[in-house]
């Protein structure tokens, strides 16, 4: 590099302008992408947007801190998003309170499920103990599996990556899965790809009907309350 | 919509204050959510003093939900600093993540349908286009 671009390039790593245009950048062609595809669920947004970022960062040599620092203010908005999931909870508050036993149901069943299901199989595989503790909350939404983590004495910052490819993972399955399935009861899909998937599974949910987004928000809320209170006790269970 | 951002930090900082003082396991964030939908039961009455404010809040809100997808890309390309524990496990962590992803949606939306029709809610959630 030429003496002036170094200066410029020193310049424009130090303010979070470059990385926070970056990333949405990367999003708006993503998101063009899954629209292009009208929403197939492989053409996932997130997962398109994460490896175009992720390339950027390799081709320029930035590391992981440095791009953060810049892209901290689009991930500040998930507090205020996950406060306006009350809207859609309100709009659609007849139909929630009418589900509540089969959402309670969903809730314990699916809840256990993800657990023991993520333990007893990476146990299967010998993974490392750090990886399967770090491993049991990868249902909830990242903030709260972190804490849920670093209680258990696992790794948070693995947890915080495990829980976004869970995320990825269950909304690109969700819609072929529940197709298959024969399931077109929008509360039922949208509650199990909020619980198994949270923020991610919810904003898929959202793309693809409304009422599915709002029963999935409902589920990513509380499967965190109950994974908190459960994954303590399942894992003196199942790890002796 | 500076109004409404304000109402949605609002909420936030309130579920935060809340969740930390009580050492709840639960997220600021979320118990934000409760106390917005606290707000909206009543819409009615801030709406008198404050016009306008479910219009605004509404199109604020249902703005950030249409582009939630964005919002996990930061954390997202945290990947990157943990190839080498995903490279040296991929096998293992990647059939866990995909079977017990799969367990969990079936289970989930197995028991929702079953108890939906044990308890005669059936089948409303059903297209309503």
């Amino acid at each position: 590099m030429s003496e002036p671009t170094f200066a410029l390039w020193t310049y424009l790593t130090r303010t979070p302008l470059l990385w926070l245009t970056v990333t949405l950048i990367a999003y708006l062609a993503a998101d063009r992408i899954s629209l292009a595809t009208r929403r197939h669920p492989v053409c996932n947004p997130v997962l398109l947007s994460v490896a175009i970022v992720a390339l950027v960062l390799w081709a320029t040599g930035t590391a992981y801190p440095v791009y953060f620092e810049g892209a901290q203010f689009v991930h500040f908005l998930l507090g205020p998003a996950t406060v306006a999931l009350a809207i859609p909870l309100w709009d659609n508050r007849r139909i929630v309170l009418r589900s509540l036993v089969p959402m309670l149901a969903a809730l314990v069943v699916g809840s256990l499920t993800a657990i023991v299901s993520a333990v007893v199989i990476a146990q299967a595989f010998d993974l490392p103990r750090t990886i399967v503790l770090s491993l049991a909350p990868k249902s909830v939404t990242a903030p709260v599996a972190m804490g849920i983590t670093e209680t258990l004495g696992g790794d948070p910052s693995l947890t915080a990556v495990l829980v976004l490819i869970t995320g990825v993972i269950g909304s690109v399955i969700v819609t072929p899965l529940m197709n298959c399935l024969r399931i077109r009861d929008w509360r039922a899909r949208g509650f199990s790809a909020g619980l198994a998937s949270h923020g991610i599974g919810t904003a898929r949910a959202f793309t693809v009907h409304p009422l599915a987004g709002t029963f999935a928000g409902i589920a990513m809320g509380l499967n965190a309350l109950v994974t908190a209170l459960l994954l303590p006790v399942a894992l003196r269970w199942l790890l002796g | 919509m500076i109004a409404s951002l304000t109402l949605l930090l609002l909420c936030q900082l309130v579920g935060e204050v809340v969740a930390r003082t009580l050492a709840w396991p639960v997220p600021g964030p979320v118990l934000g959510m409760i106390v917005m939908l606290a707000l909206l039961a009543l819409r009615p009455a801030i709406g008198q003093v404050l016009p306008g404010f479910g219009q605004a809040l509404d199109t604020t809100g249902r703005g950030l939900l249409s582009h939630l997808s964005l919002l996990f890309v930061p954390a997202g390309v945290g990947i990157v600093q943990r190839l080498d524990v995903i490279g040296a496990h991929w096998l293992g962590l990647s059939i866990t993540l995909v079977v017990s992803t799969v367990l969990t949606l079936v289970a989930t939306v197995g028991t929702f349908l079953v108890v939906s029709r044990l308890v005669g809610a059936r089948d409303e959630g059903e297209s309503h286009e």
